[in-house]
């Protein structure tokens, strides 16, 4: 008959083996009852260890972590040798901070040791999301009903002006209308390269072709959509595609960003230019696991290919496109790069996300730019919540 | 016990180690303490030659002052201030940033020193900018001037037109340059997120010319509405230009979708079909090489009239001061050396710059146009700093600029001036 291993347990660091070979090792003691004595005293020896390991980490490990701290605030070094260190002293640091709550944790019995163990390795990273997501959140409210530079309360002044003010409702209303129009557009032309391109001989050129602007920044795509819209006057040489393109046609050049409504939808163009790629592949990803035998069965009951589609695959992929539906809706809601480097707002071009960025960084209204933030945040909630739930149904998480 | 008696020597290794670094560290932070960072919005060419102004002072101190640019500068320095890590000196284009920054107690006051520097090297009316609560922060180094019309000289000589000394000249001056098939203005206000600048520049020099010094300084202060009859006025004699389609090159749109280093150039092509564009002393810099190289043969330059002869040319104008972030040493001994004429002549050479300096050397100028320029600036009468940077952000470098650009694109003029009111903060 073994011996129970004693040595598994002493060199384990992490909980889960350390857990295994306990529960190994008291199994094994209750069927070696004849040595129960030495066993215990064994026990005893391997406890007394474990809390002087315990007692010697734990300080090291603080000392590390917290001159690790003091020395990057304190000093300065070539950047090199700046993040070479905190490289080595953030990995070192995390290591060892699981390794002696481990340590700490294990002290308890068994049975308080697993209950306590999850909360030990989760924590660390719940609490920092936390620190980045949970604060700023609740403090944007909180600054939403301050005064401009925070320092005294003015109930709901800021979301008075919010709803009333003339250039935030021209916001109001072009989000409402990037929203509608670019979800709308992004996903028909999706669904539509991806219905297309799958009966298409070019099936693959094509969709990469439709596919590739995903790759470019939103601020990228403003600088090289400046040069589609360019206008010069009557005359000089043409710069712009769009008006290169009337001109040659006979008409006069236009300003495509100059005049409300329509520039907003030129705008709106750029984004579904960019988000179509997205859609496409998500969508054309759900057609290809859609069953060729229903579909087959279809035909031979004699439906057109118009009733399958609307029939069959659409109700198929209906969950795809919810989900992209929303991503994309998303995106529109914070579209505020492209505003940024096409018109930077001007000509009746104004966003949410544009006039939150100006309220707080352009005319240091934190209030005003904080209430924005909150306005956004409550629109974009119920459809992160629809997005969860639709997640959950289909048990993604 | 081996594993762990490992691990606990790897960690005294560690620790030696980080605390080689640690000693390694304090020394290099000693060394690089000489280091000096400038920030500021002016790049490129600009910079450069700042640099070299800077290259002056490191070799004469043995400090090591390093300037860095951004086209974000206005943000980036607020951001860079409230989160505590700004650089040591910044030159901020607005005194209302300044005024900011001093109230928030972000930067330093000057030494008695410098200030001494400053009372001997400037016209009050620069200390004046660069003050707040009455301590004087700032120091002003380059400044630009922008109440100027250039024109293409041989071309204008060639038709036989002749220099406007006063407004009803230039408007003579422009109905016979339309009856000769030309084109008077050519204009430019889009300058990315800080378009419409250009109006409001023209706004104010009208300003200046029509209701005088006194009521544009109660109109930057608020002390008269955004919308008052004399601010009405003043964006009607703009009218008469901007929205006229023959004293345009391009016509209002082309006005807004031009950018405003851009506007100088048709001045420039062959056959000459325009022939005027207001701009400030810095324009030069954007024009074609070709006619940067022979800049005193192929332009002229002359003041925007006089309208009403009660307040004649004013000069309208704008500058970066420099103010300190830190007292780290070097720092005053850099703001003091920029209030020195040595540390302009090199740029003022070289050319592009213009400097308020009331010691200068008008011959150190590289061409004739600049130290026709500079005389003009230190002998104006009247100087007034730019209104768009002295208002609040809100209004100067919001609802103002939108403002003149609503006005280019045909919205009234009433609608215009009470929205910039609305936007005023109370």
């Amino acid at each position: 008959m073994p011996r129970p291993s004693f040595q598994t347990s002493k060199r384990v660091g992490l909980g889960k083996f350390y857990i295994v070979s306990f529960k190994g090792f008291r199994h094994e003691a209750e069927s070696l009852s004849s040595k129960g004595e030495a066993m215990q005293l064994q026990i005893d020896q391997e406890k007394r260890e474990r809390t002087i390991r315990t007692l010697v980490v734990t300080p090291i490990t603080l000392l590390i972590m917290i001159s690790g701290f003091l020395l990057l605030r304190d000093i300065q070094m070539s950047q090199i040798l700046t993040t070479l260190f905190a490289i080595v002293w953030g990995t070192v640091s995390v290591l060892a901070l699981f390794y002696s709550m481990n340590l700490i944790v294990q002290l308890f019995p068994l049975k308080k040791y697993n209950k306590i163990i999850p909360f030990v390795f989760v924590g660390p990273a719940i609490l920092i999301m936390g620190w980045y997501l949970l604060i700023p959140t609740v403090r944007s409210v909180y600054l939403s009903f301050m005064n401009r530079n925070s320092t005294g309360f003015v109930g709901l002044e800021n979301y008075h002006y919010i709803f009333t003010d003339a250039t935030m409702r021209t916001a109001f209303g072009n989000t409402v209308l990037w929203l509608l129009f670019g979800t709308a557009f992004a996903v028909l032309f999706g669904l539509m390269t991806a219905l297309l391109a799958e009966r298409s001989s070019i099936e693959k050129l094509g969709k990469t072709l439709v596919f590739l602007p995903m790759a470019i920044s939103m601020v990228g795509a403003g600088v090289i959509w400046k040069f589609m819209y360019a206008y010069k006057p009557l005359g000089a040489n043409q710069t712009g595609l769009l008006n290169a393109l009337v001109v040659t046609f006979g008409s006069n050049p236009k300003n495509w960003l100059g005049s409300a409504p329509l520039n907003n939808f030129f705008l709106i163009l750029i984004f579904v230019w960019l988000q179509s790629g997205f859609s496409l592949v998500v969508l054309s990803a759900a057609l290809k696991g859609v069953p060729d035998e229903i579909k087959e069965a279809a035909r031979i009951d004699g439906a057109g290919e118009f009733t399958i589609l609307a029939r069959i695959i659409l109700p198929s992929i209906y969950g795809s496109i919810v989900t992209v539906s929303t991503t994309i809706m998303l995106a529109a809601l914070k579209s505020f790069d492209i505003v940024y480097s096409m018109t930077n707002g001007l000509y009746g071009t104004e966003v949410l996300a544009s006039q939150q960025y100006k309220q707080m960084f352009k005319f240091l209204d934190y209030g005003r730019g904080s209430a924005i933030a909150v306005v956004i945040l409550l629109a974009v909630s119920p459809v992160i919540y629809y997005n969860l739930k639709e997640f959950n149904k289909r048990e993604v998480f | 016990m081996k594993k762990f008696s490992k691990v606990v020597l790897f960690v005294l290794v560690l620790l030696l180690v980080m605390q080689g670094v640690w000693a390694q560290g304090t020394k290099e932070s000693a060394a690089t303490d000489k280091t000096i960072r400038v920030f500021g919005a002016f790049r490129g060419e600009e910079a450069a030659r700042f640099d070299e102004i800077i290259r002056i002072f490191n070799e004469k101190s043995g400090y090591n002052v390093v300037y860095e640019g951004s086209p974000e500068f206005e943000t980036q320095i607020l951001v860079q201030a409230e989160a505590g890590t700004p650089p040591d000196i910044a030159a901020l284009p607005q005194p209302g940033l300044m005024n900011k920054f001093a109230q928030n107690g972000y930067i330093k006051p000057l030494s008695a020193e410098v200030v001494g520097m400053i009372d001997a090297n400037y016209a009050s009316v620069w200390k004046d900018l660069g003050s707040y609560d009455g301590k004087v922060y700032g120091v002003f180094h380059r400044v630009n001037a922008k109440s100027f019309v250039w024109y293409p000289k041989k071309a204008f000589e060639a038709k036989g037109y002749k220099v406007p000394k006063t407004w009803n000249e230039l408007k003579a001056l422009q109905e016979q340059i339309v009856k000769d098939g030309g084109t008077p203005w050519s204009i430019g206000f889009e300058s990315g997120n800080a378009t419409g600048w250009v109006g409001t520049d023209w706004l104010e020099d009208v300003m200046l010319r029509t209701a005088g010094p006194e009521v544009y300084d109660k109109w930057v202060n608020h002390e008269i509405t955004f919308d008052d009859p004399a601010v009405q006025k003043a964006l009607g004699y703009l009218g008469e230009i901007f929205l006229n389609p023959k004293y345009v090159y391009g016509g209002a749109t082309n006005i807004l979708t031009t950018n405003f280093g851009d506007a100088i150039k048709p001045l420039f092509e062959t056959p000459t079909r325009v022939y005027l564009n207001r701009q400030g002393n810095f324009i030069t810099g954007f024009m074609p090489q070709t006619i940067q190289d022979n800049l005193e043969a192929e332009v002229g330059v002359f003041a925007l009239p006089a309208i009403d002869p009660k307040w004649g040319t004013p000069i309208l104008g704008g500058g970066d001061q420099f103010v300190a972030f830190s007292d780290k040493p070097g720092v005053e001994e850099f703001l003091s050396f920029l209030t020195t004429w040595e540390a302009c002549a090199p740029w003022a050479q070289v050319g592009g710059a213009l400097f308020p300096h009331k010691t200068q050397n008008l011959a150190d100028y590289g061409n004739a146009i600049e130290r026709e320029i500079a005389k003009m600036l230190v002998d104006a009468t009247v100087f007034r700093f730019d209104a768009s940077d002295l208002m609040p952000a809100e209004v100067g470098a919001g609802s103002f600029w939108t403002g003149m650009v609503d006005y280019v694109n045909g919205v009234n003029a009433k609608t215009v001036l009470s929205n910039i009111e609305k936007s005023w903060p109370r």
